[in-house]
């Protein structure tokens, strides 16, 4: 049983963490895709500003003395969710709306949006360093240790406050945005809009409020994925610029445009990620007895070396699009 | 048009002049034999973007392979790994790999023994895990036992001429672009940019930690110069700065060299058919095809092409820092660079992707001492008004640089979209 709940530790728990991560990245690229029809590079930026704010946010709270039992970050996630959303709207005020105006093809856009990245990647580093900053210095990131003991287990469950509280948050967000995609007028003239944006004009949907809404939901959610993130490890200015790849390949992977597919796909990314490098020997030791002298488990028996734990995404990300380049949700195809 | 160009170049010749006079000679010929690098790489992605409209966002890999191919080439024998088993060992690891992709290929064609459909799928993947298993098995233990102190630490140099290394950069980055455009060339712009970024950090990761094969993150150095060092003019008796700018004077002078011989054939080519084809294939591929051209050959030769100039101009930069440093690659620094150059320059013109590459490797490595000299005045200013002096100014200024970068592509693309010297489209009456 303790190499099961070890499992469980090493697998379920990281890559379910990472996934959510990437599936919330992966709505929004995925999204924007889906309405304006193009590769959204700044969303990394997106993320780290979005925890940037939210670390800002609860420096202030700490420095005005509020304290909560639960972490301060997630207390101010959703003023800074709003921030996020205003500075996404205001990044496409600034830098895209001009060229869709002119009518720039989507490639333009895309290495608009690559300068964007530099920029907001520059004065991040401007205003903070290149040192990476931690939301848990005048505070305690409670672990629970949950003893297994009656499942026969010597290890406990070990799963840390802010991963719990973040899957929490994200089942809840991804429920809020399928209600709202499914339910609302607003989300389903984004859909109609997704499908067919000529269409969708015709049949009188406001285009210009469905791509306002776009961003607000993108940003706000790339805030949540980059506080998140933050929490879970510590902050730094290329704290997202690192992960968009795998997010891109989350969000490739489920069907660009298809929101469930982005879920999908971040989860399967993150679990696909934690499972190449998990070390099976720690479950397989316990056949040493029973197997022979020359057939003994070797101390590390992991399908790839830790240091390539990046690259996994990215073979995921080349296989699909080998094999079925819409996704696996029959996304936006060549 | 040729006004303009004369124009902008003579404006660059004067910036030129401008920064050998503000930071020093040293410094400047070293940033000008970087610049005929970058042209190179630059003429490399005009290729690939300008003639082909192929987005490839994989530079960075292509330059590490230039760079780790010369590293190879040219850097001394390493008698020690010659003389231990490793040899031996990783010619078993070659078997395996050989043996690995024979059982992928067999797969493959298992529908030829009536193997079809799902069970077809379920071989190919067996055989993918089985090949890969086999190839982990003799790689592992040649890795750790070369990497150990018997082995030798690493396999070492050939100990040839760095031009020979040049040119392997520039076989090798083929072969690794035809395996890339094999697989990636069919997909449309966006997911080809994804797809070619995410080979990049693959060959990054590899290139990294592959410490048996490139030393990774120990870094190799120093790599020889296929010209004289300055120490080689000092030992002749030339004083310490004369003896500088000579040897950078010929190691610019064999860049440039290449240079024009690459820039050259390119435009031979580019006003031949060859070029009408390849703008047509961009403009509008399914016109194309349906004279007759095989399009998917076409685009996959292009991509080759270029690719081949990003592992010349990769070999190059190497070679003059002598240095090999994997983790010293970064997608900023090495990807959108270039592209920035391309966008900045115009693209689809050969002299824009040099007067782009020269003028924003310029406007990269200068921004960081310019803001450097805007924040201590800053500062200076707002000590004596009594707000305090901007803390860490040196770091600040060196992050800069990417600001800058990003301010550059964005104004290009806002009124400039066509580039500094765009394309010329030749209308025959």
């Amino acid at each position: 049983m303790t190499e099961f709940i070890f499992f469980i530790n090493q697998v379920v728990i990281a890559g379910a963490v990472l996934g959510c991560i990437y599936a919330l990245g992966a709505i929004g690229i995925t999204l924007i895709f889906g309405i304006l029809r193009f590769a959204h590079f700044a969303h990394s930026e997106l993320m780290t500003s979005g925890a940037f704010f939210a670390f800002l946010l609860a420096m202030l709270f700490t420095s005005w003395g509020i304290s909560t039992p639960i972490p301060t970050g997630f207390v101010v996630l959703p003023i800074a969710m709003v921030l996020s959303a205003i500075f996404a709207l205001g990044i496409d005020k600034g830098f895209y709306a001009p060229l869709r105006k002119r009518g720039a093809r989507p490639v333009i856009l895309l290495i608009a949006s690559i300068g964007v990245t530099l920029m907001v990647q520059g004065l991040i580093r401007l205003f903070f360093g290149a040192g990476s900053y931690s939301f848990f210095e005048t505070e305690t990131k409670d672990v629970f240790r949950i003893d297994t003991s009656f499942l026969g287990s010597t290890r406990p469950l070990v799963i840390t406050e802010p991963q719990l509280l973040m899957i929490v948050v994200t089942v809840i967000s991804v429920l809020a945005l399928h209600f709202f995609l499914t339910r609302s007028r607003l989300g389903k003239a984004m859909r109609a809009m997704a499908d067919n944006a000529d269409l969708a004009q015709v049949s009188g949907i406001n285009t210009t409020l469905v791509v306002r809404v776009t961003w607000v939901v993108a940003g706000a959610l790339a805030c949540m994925a980059g506080t998140m993130l933050a929490l879970d490890v510590t902050l730094k200015p290329d704290l997202a610029f690192n992960i968009i790849i795998p997010i891109f390949a989350a969000a490739i992977v489920g069907g660009l445009g298809q929101a469930y597919g982005a879920i999908a796909g971040g989860l399967l990314i993150g679990f696909a990620e934690s499972l190449a490098v998990f070390n099976w020997t720690m479950v397989l030791r316990p056949l040493n007895a029973v197997l022979p002298e020359w057939l003994q488990v070797p101390p590390q028996l992991a399908l790839v070396p830790t240091e390539y734990k990046l690259t996994v995404a990215f073979v995921i990300l080349v296989v699909v699009l080998l094999v079925r380049p819409t996704g696996i949700f029959k996304g936006a195809s060549s | 048009m040729i006004r303009r160009s004369l124009t902008l170049f003579a404006g660059l010749f004067v910036l030129i002049l401008a920064t050998g006079w503000l930071m020093g000679l040293p410094f400047t010929s070293s940033r000008l034999v970087e610049a005929a690098a970058y042209s190179l790489i630059a003429l490399g992605l005009n290729i690939q973007w300008g003639y082909g409209g192929l987005f490839n966002f994989g530079i960075m890999g292509f330059l590490m392979l230039g760079g780790f191919a010369v590293t190879f080439i040219s850097y001394p024998v390493n008698p020690q790994f010659w003389g231990s088993d490793g040899p031996w060992m990783l010619g078993r690891a070659l078997i395996a790999f050989a043996a690995g992709a024979l059982l992928v290929i067999g797969a493959r064609k298992s529908d030829r023994l009536g193997i079809r459909g799902g069970w077809k799928t379920f071989v190919t993947v067996l055989a993918w895990f089985v090949a890969y298993c086999i190839y982990r098995s003799q790689l592992d233990p040649a890795a750790a036992y070369i990497e150990s102190a018997a082995g030798g630490g690493w396999i070492g140099g050939l100990g040839a001429h760095p031009v020979l290394g040049w040119l392997f950069g520039g076989v090798l980055a083929a072969v690794i672009a035809f395996i890339v455009g094999k697989i990636a060339l069919g997909l449309r712009t966006d997911y080809l940019a994804i797809a070619t970024i995410g080979i990049s950090e693959i060959i990054r990761a590899l290139i990294k930690n592959m410490d048996w094969l490139t030393r990774g993150t120990l870094t190799v150095s120093p790599i020889p110069w296929p010209t004289p060092l300055p120490q080689d003019y000092q030992a002749t008796g030339s004083d310490i700065t004369s003896s500088l700018l000579l040897a950078r004077g010929g190691y610019l002078l064999l860049a440039l060299v290449v240079l024009g011989i690459c820039l050259w054939l390119i435009s031979r080519a580019y006003a031949g058919p060859w070029g009408r084809m390849m703008r047509a294939i961009r403009d509008n591929h399914i016109a194309a095809a349906s004279m007759g051209k095989n399009v998917t050959a076409r685009q996959l030769e292009i991509f080759v092409f270029g690719s081949v100039l990003m592992g010349i101009g990769g070999a190059m930069l190497v070679s003059f820092t002598q240095i090999f440093d994997p983790s010293s690659y970064q997608p900023i620094n090495h990807t959108f660079l270039i592209w920035v150059m391309i966008i900045v320059g115009g693209a689809g013109n050969n002299w824009g992707a040099v007067f782009g590459a020269v003028l924003i490797w310029l406007v990269w490595v200068i921004s960081e001492p310019l803001s450097k000299v805007i924040f201590d005045f800053v500062s200076y200013w707002s000590t004596n008004t009594g707000w305090g002096a901007i803390p860490e100014i040196e770091s600040r200024s060196a992050q800069m640089r990417v600001f800058v970068l990003g301010l550059v592509i964005t104004i290009a693309l806002r009124f400039a979209p066509k580039g500094l010297i765009p394309e010329v489209v030749r209308r025959d009456a």
